[in-house]
């Protein structure tokens, strides 16, 4: 015994200046550096370790490759499309399921836990296989291959949907805004489109920006169903052009940085300007 | 400041409504949280219900405003039964515990809300909205957001918000528990000065009987889902009618007695029973603080403490037989623990029930 009172270890304490600084540098490595070699390796030149050329980009505008890239270009648009329709499914039943399960059947919340969390548990290829005659029928119904790949990998997008909403709506009291607006009047979809859906507005944001995510790396779904979407373009690419491949998976990962940047930007800025209200 | 309440944007469409639950019954998975309430409010009344938690009060509340659909008996606003009507359709006015404010709304916004919903046009809602707000004083803060308020000041832009509608009732679900001691005194008079200038019947939870006695007309006390008691505040402290009320309302000493003949004998004195007393037999007599007073001779007993409560000083001594007795007595007459007295009861009628 040294005589002197050791003191006790505060769990999940903010740590200090240096400590974060390491904390951060290492992440920042683990997460920069496959970035870095996945860049290098872009605008590598043909046949070398290293220097630097821009000869893969410009190959994309070159029109006798043009066919080369055609896959990956309708690829990338279908993706596109399927995101914003699943962004819209998202919306369309999940949050008012939520909503709903928050204000009135409080004793089903467990239960819309419980589905959105299962597809987490199970194995894409075992989702993708089961669900083959329930995308048929959407197939029949509305004839459109976004369509059935928006409620396939809707499935998958559900626990990332999910989570976000569930935290938003956890941080606001919804059952005392709800019965103060009705209490002044309004319906039940007033209440909900006036009073509800606004104070949801991260949570909607975020699980947008998840939904989109997945939707962009989503392969084996629509592998399975031999649909042509960015990750199938991506993967066929890269058997005849790695680099120009590998450009696009960097362009790809840029662009959902930019999405989460500009959504935080957009969270922030509808702060500062009410704190300067 | 009585300008703006002389504006009609400020005045209750039908001033006086008058308010009736008959017989109201509420049950929550077979228990019964409502057992048949009956009350009736007059037209521009201030009532407020005052009971421990779980007796029913704010479960009456919810039923009058809608949030609760009832089992049981009827709702009558102006003679109309409403128990079937949906909340957004009844036309009152609601105040909560919680803070309720939109919080992506300003002040301003919050108070129009129940405007747009009844489609009142932008010149007049932004008019009648900013009367409103001048009327609970916070007319200069309409640009702010709910979190840059105190609580205070978010609960008198709710009863701004509740108020501008002109609604037939104002329902306060207890809307000063989450203040401090000093706000909430405040907001309570002033939420007692605007219902009396603006005439609206008006129902008051509230579990702090200090603040249903200093503010409202008639005070109803429920216990376990019914009304004991509806009086003046008067009433229930100098006439409570039941031994629960006795002990909720004010402070009481529960003596051991004798009673007999309409009459209990405490420590040797007789005292007169309020209301229906059991015929004979030992008993529980309920007596006030400001009922016994200390005295030269009479029931012996020992100064335990004293303490000091502005106008006056409650002292609690111990009987011979180690009952202890609070009384109530002037402030110069300051009593050291341990100092012998003498007590003698004034003789005001008491409240008992039956010992068990």
């Amino acid at each position: 015994m040294s005589g002197r009172m050791s003191r006790p270890v505060r769990v999940g304490a903010t740590p200090g200046k240096a400590a974060s600084g390491v904390i951060l540098v290492i992440a920042g490595i683990a997460f920069l550096y496959p970035l870095y070699a996945l860049a290098a390796f872009a605008f590598q030149p043909v046949g070398q370790h290293s220097g630097f050329t821009l000869d893969h980009l410009k190959a994309l505008t070159d029109p006798v490759r043009a066919f080369q890239y055609q896959q990956l270009w309708e690829g990338i648009q279908n993706s596109l499309v399927i995101a914003v329709i699943t962004v819209v499914l998202m919306l369309v039943f999940l949050l008012p399921a939520m909503i709903l399960a928050e204000l009135r059947f409080r004793s089903v919340r467990r239960v819309i836990e419980f589905v959105c969390l299962l597809p987490i548990s199970i194995p894409t290829v075992v989702l993708a296989v089961g669900f083959v005659p329930v995308y048929q029928q959407v197939w029949h119904l509305t004839g459109a291959v976004a369509w059935v790949l928006a409620f396939a990998i809707g499935i998958i997008t559900l626990p990332y949907a999910f989570r976000p909403i569930q935290a938003n709506l956890s941080g606001v009291d919804v059952i005392t805004l709800n019965e103060a607006a009705r209490s002044l009047g309004a319906g039940w979809f007033q209440t909900v489109w006036h009073v509800i859906v606004p104070n949801l507005r991260r949570g909607m944001l975020s699980a947008g920006l998840l939904t989109v995510s997945v939707v962009l790396g989503e392969f084996t779904i629509a592998s399975f169903l031999q649909q042509n979407t960015f990750q199938t373009g991506l993967a066929l690419l890269e058997q005849a052009d790695p680099y120009v491949a590998s450009t696009f998976a960097l362009a790809a990962l840029l662009l959902v940085f930019l999405i989460l940047v500009v959504f935080g930007a957009f969270g922030a800025g509808r702060r500062r300007s009410r704190k300067a209200a | 400041m009585t300008a703006v309440l002389d504006t009609p944007a400020a005045a209750p469409a039908q001033p006086g409504t008058r308010v009736q639950l008959v017989d109201v019954v509420k049950e929550y998975a077979g228990h019964r949280a409502l057992t048949g309430v009956d009350l009736d409010i007059a037209p521009g009344e201030f009532i407020a219900l005052l009971g421990p938690s779980g007796c029913g009060k704010t479960t009456a509340l919810r039923a009058l405003s809608g949030l609760e659909q009832i089992d049981g008996g009827s709702i009558l606003i102006d003679g109309v039964d409403v128990a079937s009507t949906p909340i957004n359709k009844r036309d009152i006015g609601m105040v909560f515990q919680s803070y309720s404010l939109f919080p992506h709304m300003t002040v301003r916004q919050n108070v129009e809300f129940g405007l747009r919903m009844r489609r009142v046009g932008g010149a007049e809602r932004t008019r009648r909205a900013q009367d409103a707000l001048d009327m609970v004083g916070l007319g200069h803060l309409a640009g702010r957001f709910a979190h840059q308020l105190s609580g205070g000041q978010q609960q008198r832009v709710a009863l701004a918000r509740a108020l501008v509608t002109r609604p037939r009732v104002l329902l306060l679900d207890e809307p000063l528990s989450a203040l401090d001691a000093k706000v909430r005194v405040a907001l309570r008079d002033e939420i007692r000065r605007i219902q009396q200038e603006l005439g609206i019947t008006t129902l008051f939870v509230t579990h702090d009987q200090e603040e249903a006695l200093a503010v409202a007309d008639r005070v109803a006390v429920m216990n376990t889902g019914n009304i004991e008691q509806i009086g003046t505040p008067e009433e229930l402290y100098l006439n409570p009618a039941t031994p629960f009320v006795a002990d909720f309302v004010g402070l009481s000493n529960k003596l051991e007695g004798s009673a007999a003949g309409g009459a209990v004998t405490v420590y040797g004195q007789r005292l007169e029973v309020l209301g229906d007393a059991p015929a004979s037999g030992a008993v529980i007599a309920y007596v006030r603080p400001e009922d016994i007073l200390i005295a030269e001779s009479g029931l012996p007993a020992t100064v335990v403490s004293t303490s000091f409560l502005g106008s006056l000083r409650r002292t609690f001594v111990r009987l011979d037989d180690d009952t202890v007795v609070a009384v109530q007595h002037e402030v110069g007459d300051r009593l050291e623990p341990g100092a012998a007295v003498a007590l003698r009861f004034t003789g005001r009628p008491v409240v008992i029930a039956p010992k068990v």
